[in-house]
């Protein structure tokens, strides 16, 4: 457990000593979200019925790119083969970088994500439950995407790959999280909406962490 | 009974030459009845007219698509806990066997809904499960070809069919549950009226048909699989011996 | 006879299904089996060359 929060502590610490993988995260987050502008048209309506979609879309897509280099590093310089024989079990050790993946990438993400939903004219109703929605959902995300960047370990056409894996897997997220909005939108309780979506990242938290093992111990050997 | 001995390309082919010609054999003549009841005995439907005869090829393709993605899911299992090779290769060979069927699903389904519904696409619960299905089937072959070293792709695609077992039911039901919120109530359903014998039996032949025309391919591809990695390992044994030579 | 092909007016939605089943699923047939015989036959020629 210890070995867990000193992993999280030193990514965290990674990541604030190198604030520029962060905030090309967040501008890609930013940029991407405001094309959509160009692509169907000023009118504030339209924007307002679709800017939900537009920032969950976006923030997974974001969340997706840091999810690339998730074990990379830990490849490269052969810490890999610490992990896969550290003392400590190696499910706690994968959920450990999961976490501080969301710490540093997630975690910003939401925090911007009503900046780029009032450019888009989220209706004022769906701001409280974006934000939830986000929290309950973005960790199921990181999660199946470090299932993904697990498996895509020195795979050819890494980022392409994972893509690939982890997006068919977020569409129960995206459809929960945006309903969830849509009903506070329209004056309805988002709370069943809330509950799945946290039972989904739930889900995820059971399987990942073994799937991620496995796969990293088949990149070890 | 040790299953390890099925696994080398010469056992293999002795026994897939016993099942073989009773699958093809079987497939052809399920496929033949059924394609005959299908174009030419079953009635046209009352409704659907003529075109309900896509049918008898687009809902036997859905069945193969979710029986493939099980024995991918099967194939991936005994892979993770046995370590079978020939578990790792019948994955590999199943998969574009059960993309294809997806791949049929989809495209009739497309093409029998442009004159039910009026579009090529609807967002219908059933297909877009089955897109999604389809997307699984592709990451499961990228992911299986992304690696120089065959056993590691065959690993790492069987977590991912492992991963995408548990979580399509999920998928299906969030997808069910997505498209009753957003879909107006008057578009027709794909599965159409309750079915009539004269419809059920010829759909069951092509679905049987389509199963042994599955384990027909199957074999075939199972067997190449093996034969390619013996070649692998003897081309790499080669190599290894000639510095010394 | 002719009226059968129509299909009542389904035609090119119904023949077009069978065709593109029939052409995916022969087509993964064939390229399985020529792969099969391809790969049997460097087999052989690499076990020729071994023996001796």
């Amino acid at each position: 457990m210890n070995a867990a929060f000193a992993l999280i502590a030193r990514d965290v610490r990674l990541a604030w000593r190198h604030p520029n993988e962060i905030a090309t995260i967040l501008a890609f987050f930013v940029i991407a979200a405001s094309l959509f502008p160009f692509g169907i048209g000023p009118e504030p309506q339209i924007l307002a019925r679709v800017a939900i979609g537009i920032v969950w879309v976006t923030a997974l897509l974001a969340c997706l790119m840091s999810l690339d280099r998730l074990f990379q590093a830990e490849v490269e310089d052969g810490s890999l083969d610490l992990l896969v024989t550290a003392p400590a079990p190696l499910e706690l050790l994968a959920l450990a970088k999961v976490v501080a993946q969301w710490i540093t990438t997630a975690l910003p993400l939401i925090v911007i994500s009503p900046i780029v939903a009032t450019m888009l004219h989220l209706p004022a109703d769906g701001y409280a439950t974006l934000l939830l929605t986000l929290v309950l959902g973005t960790p199921g995300l990181s999660l199946f995407g470090g299932i993904g960047a697990a498996l895509s370990v020195n795979a050819r056409r890494g980022g392409a790959l994972l893509a690939l894996i982890v997006l068919p897997l977020t569409v129960p997220i995206l459809i929960f999280a945006v309903a969830a909005v849509d009903a506070a939108i329209a004056g309805l309780s988002p709370r069943p909406h809330l509950f799945l979506l946290a039972g989904l990242s739930v889900f995820a938290l059971t399987i990942a962490p073994f799937a991620m093992a496995a796969s990293l111990r088949q990149a070890a050997e | 009974m040790n299953w390890h001995r099925f696994a080398s390309p010469s056992n293999f082919k002795r026994l897939s030459a016993r099942i073989f010609p009773w699958a093809a054999g079987g497939a052809a003549l399920c496929l033949g009845c059924g394609l005959y009841q299908a174009l030419l005995v079953s009635p046209p439907d009352y409704q659907q007219g003529q075109s309900v005869r896509i049918m008898y090829i687009h809902v036997p393709a859905a069945w193969m698509a979710m029986f493939v993605y099980a024995n991918l899911a099967l194939a991936g299992a005994a892979t993770l806990v046995w370590r079978h090779p020939l578990a790792e290769v019948a994955g590999r060979a199943m998969a574009p066997i059960g993309a294809a069927f997806t791949f049929l699903c989809l495209a009739t389904g497309s093409l029998w809904g442009k004159p039910m519904w009026g579009t090529w696409w609807e967002w219908d619960a059933r297909l877009t499960s089955v897109l999604i299905l389809f997307f699984v089937y592709l990451a499961y072959m990228a992911l299986n070809n992304a690696f120089d070293d065959a056993t590691r792709g065959a690993r790492a695609s069987a977590v991912l069919a492992l991963v995408g077992a548990v979580n399509l039911p999920i998928i299906k039901f969030s997808v069910d549950w997505w498209n009753t919120l957003h879909q107006p109530a008057s578009v027709m359903r794909l599965d159409g009226p309750a079915i009539h014998p004269s419809m059920l039996w010829p759909l069951l032949a092509m679905g049987v048909g389509y199963t042994l025309l599955f384990v027909v391919l199957a074999l075939v591809r199972i067997q190449a699989e093996l034969i390619e990695r013996r070649l692998g390992a003897l081309v790499q044994a080669r190599l290894s011996a000639e510095p010394a030579a | 006879m002719s009226d059968y092909f129509a299909m009542g007016g389904y035609a090119v939605y119904v023949w077009t299904s069978y065709a593109l089943t029939a052409v995916v699923l022969i087509g993964l047939g064939i390229s399985s089996w020529r792969r099969l015989r391809g790969l049997e036959a460097d087999l052989a020629a690499f076990e020729r060359e071994d023996a001796p």
